[in-house]
Order: structure tokens, then C-alpha cells, then sequence
């Protein structure tokens, strides 16, 4: 459905994305999971045709983009990062304005508008000015105005960006009706749990290259531990977490504020022992949970920075 | 067809969305033409203008002063007040009066000699306020004339002249340096005045008979203002309302064009790129859109003012819509080159906001033409907006023809065409 190849776009001096490349098929969800300024969002401007690549192609069922007006485009629908919506015109205006870019009019473009309104829940606001939404209905608006003309592709930048956690998930639904409709989906995000919860595979981007693209599940194959445990400390300060390490079972040891979390191959046989040395040791905890590594993890393992550092 | 007409609807919609732009596009134009309208010389182009202050300071205190400064009280322009030489000064300096005129000690005697012999002229100094060069020239012109006529009647039937005329005949008479055919004809023309004088004494009448006046203009003027037709006054409302509709519109092209800078700093931007859509759609949709607001604007401006004011259009009314049309066009270019050449939205602000007033101010559409240097009217000629202000005035109040509106018409658009090139070729599609 889209294939990616080989990208590699620089402003000056400045390399913004670099022989980035992947593929996604008819259904699939695809993450581009990065930090801030990673070349998530000039990846996805290049895919959409608003900037030309310095190498590389894109193919949409085989085929490039190659002018303003190519048909090709119709099977891309946008959404932008920053709100595309003109706020003094009611959601219907805004939407039937989106709808005629794609030569919808009439019976075509309301029916159309009355779908993409339902699908994202806005249906009884269509007559309501934009500047009277808050932030998560603009961003569903922003969402449903690109389902107008049925696009195969769907690329979402960042589209959660600035939301109420009850929208967030309003708009992951809706993303998982598409998915079950059959749409491609390209998601950029810098939360890896929305990666986690919505992407079939993910592509990890770190200044501007892709450091890896598999399945969560494979991705979570590459990390030295299986599973960690979380223990919050009733005292945090002067912990020897170097000692932690000298433990068998024990792979990595970290804390944060006065949460140690201890990497370990097998749960069953290394939590045992891990407690058993804090007791004796004299270092009592309030709280203990074991949990599965996750996308972070990942990134921390990958890049040697965390995500929300980079 | 569908996309490209969207976009021009969407464009008016948002427009007309914006009480604000509604606003600055329509009321702030009808209330400063009015204003502008009316100090131009309002509907019947023979408004009450201010007269000009002139302070005259009377050092001779002889009747021929007296009747100079009756003379100049007389004129209709002139607002005449006796002052001293330092209260004068003191208040032309600060604008206070315009002009100050100062009648020097012996004018009478002095004028009335020179008028005869040619003995040396008396010097009348005119104080001024620099900043009002016009109207010197006005007081000049009408000093000049109640000189004569002040110094005349009184040289031929005042007793000063009576005085001198005896005095001149007497030196006449006793000047051995002059010819005999000389002293003859100013011997005849001194002693009829003298004779003339002694008439007037004998039987008391000096009021009476036209040369007891003394000399007068030998002409009279009647003005008549050459507008689209007999009868038809000039209405200073049809050139305030097209020099403000033009310095608005203006404004509004720019307003496309910072806001098309700004439009591409969003994801709107990116929403339209990623569409199946031409440049040329894009641009274009935007040019027409613009183009209907200006010419939106003007209509209702032209509405206005000849519902209120009584401005007609008494031309050609086909000449009147191509260049409201054409300057309309050149408009939304200019705004897309605007948005073609501007770098950050602040600076291109500033800078646009300057050449539009600049265009403005040069076109004609404060203040007319006329008033400015030779060379700079030489130079108004490339300047777009001049050519939209003679086919507006020539398709209102001048009256003209069609064929007038041509040579106008075709520049606004030859200026669409440059603008529309350079916006097309300059503007950065890419969001880099």
C-alpha cells in the first residue's frame, strides 16, 4: 500500500531525516515513534507531497506523486499537527469546504460529512463554530476532516497533541474503527503508549534515522530483560543500586525519585532474591509490582536516552 | 471547478465572518471620505472654506493706509485684524496668522509720488508663515490690487493727492534737465488731474462720477467650475470616496497577503497542499476572492456616498466598473506578492504597510496631485494607484467618456500582470 524508501531530506546543515525507510499494508497501523524533532513530522510531510524528499521515493500502491494535482494524492487523507481548521466557520462549513478540495458536492459530500461527523462524535455540534470547541473536539474535527473523501492512507501527525485524556481515547477509538475498515494508518507520536496500544509495528526514529522497525513484540525481544520489578522505597537516598547488580538474576537496576526498578531475566526465580537482599539490607519498601518492559524501555535500550529526555 | 469555487466562497465567508475586517473595510473609509469630502469643498463644491489671517500693521496712518486696509478688509478671503510689528511677528511665528502686513510711515506720500515720477518705491513687507507658501502667493495677488486702487483714488481725489500733484507739477516745471515735449505731456497730464482735483473741491461731490474713485480693475472675473456639465457642481465627495476606497482596498490586499504569509505557518496550509489542487487554483481562488471584496467595497463605498452626498457617476458608467474592476485585480496581485516576497510575517508587515501608504499618498488619494513638485507628479506616473484616482475622478465628477478609462484600465491591469508574475514566481510553496 505504501512503501517508504530510502528517504533523506537536510535544511542546510542539518540532517532532518536520513535513509529513512518502511512499508505499510492495506489495515496495518504503523508507529513513528520518536522524540521531538526526530524527522517524525518531515517524514510525514514528505509522504504527503508538501515536501520533496533530497533522495528517496514514496510509492502509493507503486506509484509517486508527481504534481499538485495527481490523482494519487486522493488516496492520502492529512492530519496535520497543528489544528487545520478555519475556527470562525461552524464544523459543517469547515467540512464542506474540506469535502469540495476533493470535488465533493451535494448528496456525496453531506452523506460523507454526516459519516465522518458520526464516526467522531461531533454529529450534534455540525452547526456550532469551531471557536466554541474545546481542544479535544477540534482535534476530532481535525481528525474527521480528513475521512472526507475515503482516503486509503491515513497520516496522522501527532493528533493527539494537547488533549484531555477522555478524548484521547474518543480518538483512539475512532482510529480503531478505521483500522477495522481496512485503512492504512501512519501514526506519529512521542507516547510510546499510544504506539504500544494502536501500532501493528513501529518504527523507531532517532535523529532523523530509523533505529527500528519490527512488531512490539519483536521489538521487546531485543531488550536484554524480560521483566521489571518496581519497588518504591521508603528511603531512596544513598542507595547502593551498584550492589543491586552483583545479584544473580538481577540485569539492570535504576532509580527514579524513590522508585527502583530492577531488570531481571526470570521474574519467578529473581524477585525472591532481590527482596530477600533489600531485607536484609535494612531497606524497607512500601509498594512492589512486576511489570512488562515497554516501548521506553526500548528506546532507552536502543538510543541510550529516554524518550522524554531526548 | 468545485475546489475552486469553495475556496473563493470560503475566503468571502470568512471575510464577511470578521466583523472586524467588515468594519475597517467599510465604515472607517465612509467616515474619513466624509470628513476628507467635506473639507474638499463637500456637495456643492462651495463649502465655507476658512479664511486666511492677515494682521496689518499701520505705521503710516494716512488715508491712504486707511483705505488699503479697507480695501483688503473687503476681500472675501481674507480675515483682517490690526496689529503692532512685534505682535505680529510674535504670532505668524506661531502660526497664529498666516501673514502679516506692514504699511511703513509716508506710504501715502511715498506710493503717490512714484506713481507719478517714479521717484523710489515705497517697500511694504510681508511677514509669513513658511508653511503656508499657497497663500502667500493669495495675499501677494490681492495686496497688490488694493494698492493700486487705494493709491489711486487717492491720488485723484484725495487731498494727499492733491498735495502732491501740486508738488509734482512744480518740480515739473523747475527741472532744467527735461526736454521740452516731455515737460509738455506731463504738464498736460498733471495739470488735468490738478483740474480735476479743483472740480471735485468746487462742488463737494467727491462721492460722485467713475473717475472719483480713482483708478479701478478694468475687469471683472466670473468663475465658472468646468465639471462633467453646464450645471453640474463639483461634489468634493466623488474624489474623497475613491481616494479612501483605493487607500482601503489597499490595506485589504494586504491583509490577503500577510495572511496568506501566515496561513502557510499552519496546518491549514498543509491541509490545501496535501489536496489534489494547482498553484494556479490556489493563487488564483485567492486573486478572485480579493478581488470581489474590493470590489465589494467599493460599490458600497460609491452606494454611500451617492445616497448621502448626491456623488454620481457622470461618466461613462462601463468606464467606472473596468477601473474599479481593474484596480480591484491589481489589489489582490499586489497582495499575493505580498505574501510572494514577505520573509516573517512582522517584517513584511511593516515594510508592505509603508509602500501601501507610500502608493497611497502618491497616487493622489490624500490630497491631488497638483500640489505636489513638477518632478514628483512626473514620477506619480508608475505609480499604480495614481492611474485608479484619474479613472475614478474622470468617471465621476470629471464626466468623461469611456475611452478616457482605457489608458488606465490598461495600466492597473498591466500592474496586476507584473505583480501576479512576481507572486507566482517567488512564492515558496514548500512549508520548509
Amino acid at each position: 500500500m505504501l512503501e517508504v524508501n530510502g528517504l533523506t531530506k537536510s535544511y542546510a546543515k542539518l540532517v532532518a531525516v536520513s535513509g529513512v525507510s518502511f512499508r505499510a499494508d492495506r489495515g496495518e497501523t504503523i508507529g513513528l515513534l520518536g522524540p521531538n524533532g526526530a524527522g517524525k513530522t518531515t517524514t510525514v510531510s514528505i509522504i504527503s507531497g508538501l515536501l520533496n524528499a533530497d533522495s528517496g521515493e514514496v510509492l502509493i500502491e507503486g506509484k509517486q506523486v508527481k504534481s499538485d494535482t495527481d490523482p494519487v494524492k486522493l488516496k492520502i487523507g492529512l492530519v496535520p499537527q497543528d489544528m487545520a481548521l478555519y475556527e470562525q466557520l461552524t464544523a459543517n462549513d469547515n467540512l464542506i469546504f474540506f469535502a469540495a478540495l476533493y470535488s465533493l458536492a451535494g448528496a456525496k459530500a453531506k452523506s460523507a460529512i454526516d459519516n465522518a461527523l458520526h464516526l467522531v462524535g461531533l454529529a450534534d455540534r455540525a452547526n456550532d463554530k469551531v471557536k466554541t470547541f474545546s481542544g479535544g473536539m477540534k482535534r476530532r474535527l481535525n481528525l474527521a476532516a480528513a475521512l472526507l473523501h475515503d482516503p486509503q492512507i491515513l497520516l496522522l501527525d501527532e493528533p493527539t497533541v494537547g488533549v484531555d485524556p477522555q478524548s484521547r481515547n474518543a480518538i483512539f477509538d475512532n482510529l480503531e474503527t478505521l483500522k477495522s475498515r481496512g485503512k492504512t494508518l501512519i501514526y506519529t507520536t512521542h507516547y510510546m503508549e499510544e504506539a504500544e496500544r494502536l501500532c501493528d509495528r513501529i518504527v523507531i526514529i532517532d535523529h532523523g534515522k530509523v533505529v527500528a522497525n519490527d512488531t512490539l513484540s519483536n521489538l521487546h525481544k531485543l531488550l536484554p530483560v524480560t521483566n521489571v520489578l518496581a519497588i518504591e522505597l521508603e528511603t531512596a537516598n544513598g542507595f547502593p543500586t551498584g550492589q543491586m547488580l552483583a545479584l544473580p538474576e538481577v540485569k539492570s537496576a535504576e532509580l527514579l525519585q524513590s522508585t527502583l526498578r530492577v531488570g531481571l531475566h526470570d521474574l519467578s526465580r529473581g524477585a525472591p532474591i532481590v527482596l530477600r537482599w533489600l531485607a536484609e539490607n535494612g531497606h524497607s519498601f512500601r509498594h512492589v509490582a512486576s511489570e512488562q518492559p515497554n516501548l521506553e524501555t526500548v528506546f532507552l535500550s536502543l538510543t541510550g536516552r529516554s524518550l522524554r529526555d531526548s | 471547478m468545485i475546489p475552486f469555487l469553495a475556496l473563493v466562497r470560503k475566503d468571502l465567508k470568512l471575510f464577511f465572518n470578521d466583523r472586524r475586517a467588515v468594519i475597517v473595510g467599510l465604515v472607517v473609509p465612509i467616515l474619513l471620505a466624509s470628513f476628507f469630502g467635506y473639507l474638499f469643498g463637500g456637495q456643492r463644491g462651495n463649502a465655507e472654506t476658512s479664511k486666511v489671517s492677515v494682521l496689518v500693521i499701520d505705521q503710516d496712518g494716512s488715508d491712504t493706509s486707511r483705505g488699503l486696509i479697507t480695501q483688503l478688509s473687503g476681500d472675501a478671503t481674507l480675515d483682517v485684524k490690526p496689529s503692532t510689528l512685534d505682535v505680529a511677528r510674535e504670532l505668524v511665528r506661531k502660526g497664529k496668522a498666516t501673514a502679516a502686513i506692514v504699511i511703513p510711515k509716508d506710504f501715502g506720500r511715498d506710493a503717490g509720488r512714484a506713481l507719478f515720477t517714479g521717484d523710489a518705491k515705497p517697500q511694504v513687507e510681508v511677514l509669513y508663515d513658511p508653511s503656508h507658501n499657497v497663500e502667500l502667493g493669495m495675499v501677494k495677488g490681492i495686496l497688490s490690487g488694493a494698492v493700486m486702487q487705494a493709491v489711486s483714488k487717492e491720488m485723484f481725489s484725495g487731498r494727499t493727492g492733491r498735495e502732491v500733484v501740486n508738488e509734482s507739477l512744480a518740480r515739473v516745471e523747475n527741472d532744467p534737465q527735461m526736454s521740452a515735449p516731455t515737460r509738455k505731456a506731463l504738464r498736460d497730464l498733471l495739470g488735468g488731474v490738478q483740474q480735476l482735483n479743483q472740480e471735485q473741491e468746487r462742488t463737494g461731490s467727491s462721492a460722485q462720477g467713475p473717475a472719483i474713485g480713482g483708478l479701478s480693475m478694468p475687469f471683472q472675473t466670473k468663475e465658472e467650475a468646468v465639471t462633467s456639465g453646464q450645471n453640474v457642481e463639483y461634489n468634493g465627495y466623488a474624489h474623497s470616496f475613491g481616494g479612501m476606497g483605493i487607500q482601503f482596498i489597499l490595506f485589504m490586499g494586504l491583509d490577503v497577503g500577510i495572511t496568506l504569509l501566515m496561513l502557510r505557518q499552519t496546518g491549514l496550509w498543509q491541509r490545501l497542499r496535501a489536496a489534489p489542487l494547482s498553484r494556479t487554483m490556489l493563487l488564483g481562488s485567492r486573486a478572485v476572492s480579493a478581488s470581489l471584496t474590493a470590489g465589494f467595497i467599493l460599490t458600497v463605498l460609491f452606494c454611500f456616498a451617492r445616497v448621502v452626498f448626491g456623488v454620481r457617476i457622470q461618466g461613462s458608467f462601463a468606464g467606472f466598473v473596468g477601473v474599479c474592476a481593474a484596480f480591484s485585480l491589481m489589489t489582490a496581485a499586489f497582495g499575493l506578492m505580498v505574501a510572494a516576497l514577505g520573509e516573517t510575517v512582522e517584517a513584511t508587515r511593516g515594510y508592505s504597510v509603508m509602500a501601501t501608504l507610500v502608493l497611497v499618498m502618491l497616487g493622489g488619494a490624500w490630497v491631488p496631485t497638483f500640489v505636489f513638485p513638477k518632478w514628483l507628479q512626473r514620477l506619480t506616473i508608475v505609480i499604480p494607484t495614481r492611474w485608479a484616482m484619474d479613472g475614478l475622478d474622470g468617471m465621476t465628477w470629471r464626466g468623461l467618456g469611456f475611452s478616457a478609462a482605457v489608458t488606465p484600465i490598461a495600466i492597473l491591469l498591466g500592474f496586476t500582470v507584473l505583480f501576479g508574475a512576481v507572486a507566482v514566481m517567488q512564492f515558496r510553496w514548500r512549508a520548509e
